[in-house]
């Protein structure tokens, strides 16, 4: 069974609240995964330099390789077969650009700045994402 | 002034390292976190409150900065006013989060360590991505 990790899940959440620090200390801008991959892609038009998008978002898989690298087990299970990754990936780029962005720039960046569009955002999608936990789980697909 | 661009790479890693140290590279927690009805695992709680910390210091900074290191000025959302595109769409990623148990940042994460596992799910987002302009313009005619 899987145990929760207190110690390691507050030190990778300091880690990633410094990445978001130094990229709005830095650069001026807000550390949202969701709009820097589209920027980075050119599938937006707007918000931070492309180069500047394409830097951040080469450098994430970079780190937590370093980490795996560095001998620490990375664990990621996927249990949940293709077609489920197909259908929650395109909910999930849908969404989170209707929705100007995701856990990290609403949640971590948004909810610390006591945005209101964030607040609203992020108790939306955290309240969405356990009503559709719990319905998956009445219709037989838990995993 | 300093390298905006290499600014933006080490936030991307220090963000990347973050992410694989608290276990939210993997599906199957982040789902237990959304599944309180069930076997429920808290650990996303201690990540984003490890993560809220430094960022609340950085804008309590920010408010008292005229400009950011590498940049003429900050460039920051809106905080107001509350639309409905981002409720609707808030409330479509939080169904596609907890169907995969991924969200963007991690699912592009663990491409350099599991791409075989979690390529659907990035080329997916990424055409959600082609979609979303297309289906906001026809909301508002």
């Amino acid at each position: 069974m899987t145990e929760p990790l207190v110690w390691q899940g507050l030190m990778g959440g300091v880690l990633i609240g410094l990445a978001a620090a130094l990229m709005l200390l830095g650069t001026g801008r807000i550390a949202g995964v969701s709009g820097l991959a589209a920027r980075a892609t050119g599938l937006s038009d707007s918000g931070a330099p492309r180069s500047l998008a394409v830097a951040f978002i080469v450098g994430l898989p970079m780190g937590a390789l370093l980490v795996a690298l560095a001998g620490q087990d990375v664990v990621a299970r996927f249990p949940m077969g293709t077609t489920t990754l197909l259908i929650s990936g395109l909910l999930v780029g849908i969404g989170t650009r209707l929705g100007s962005g995701c856990t990290s720039g609403h949640g971590v960046c948004g909810l610390s700045r006591l945005s209101k569009r964030s607040i609203v955002a992020t108790v939306t999608f955290m309240a969405s994402g356990v009503v559709s936990v719990a319905i998956a789980n009445a219709w037989g697909f838990a995993w | 002034m300093v390298n905006r661009t290499l600014i933006g790479l080490l936030s991307g890693a220090l963000f990347g390292a973050g992410l694989a140290i608290s276990g939210m590279l993997d599906p199957v927690r982040v789902r237990g976190f959304l599944d309180v009805l069930g076997r429920w695992d808290p650990t996303l709680a201690f990540v984003m409150g490890g993560a809220l910390l430094p960022m609340a210091g950085a804008w309590w900074l920010q408010r008292r900065l005229p400009a950011p290191l590498a940049d003429q000025r900050f460039h920051l959302p809106h905080t107001n006013p509350i639309t409905p595109s981002l409720v609707s769409g808030a409330a479509i990623f939080g169904i596609g989060w907890g169907l995969g148990g991924l969200c963007p940042g991690p699912a592009l994460a663990v491409l350099a360590l599991q791409p075989l596992d979690v390529w659907p799910f990035v080329v997916a987002m990424l055409a959600g991505f082609v979609v979303a302009p297309r289906l906001q313009a026809r909301g508002r005619t």
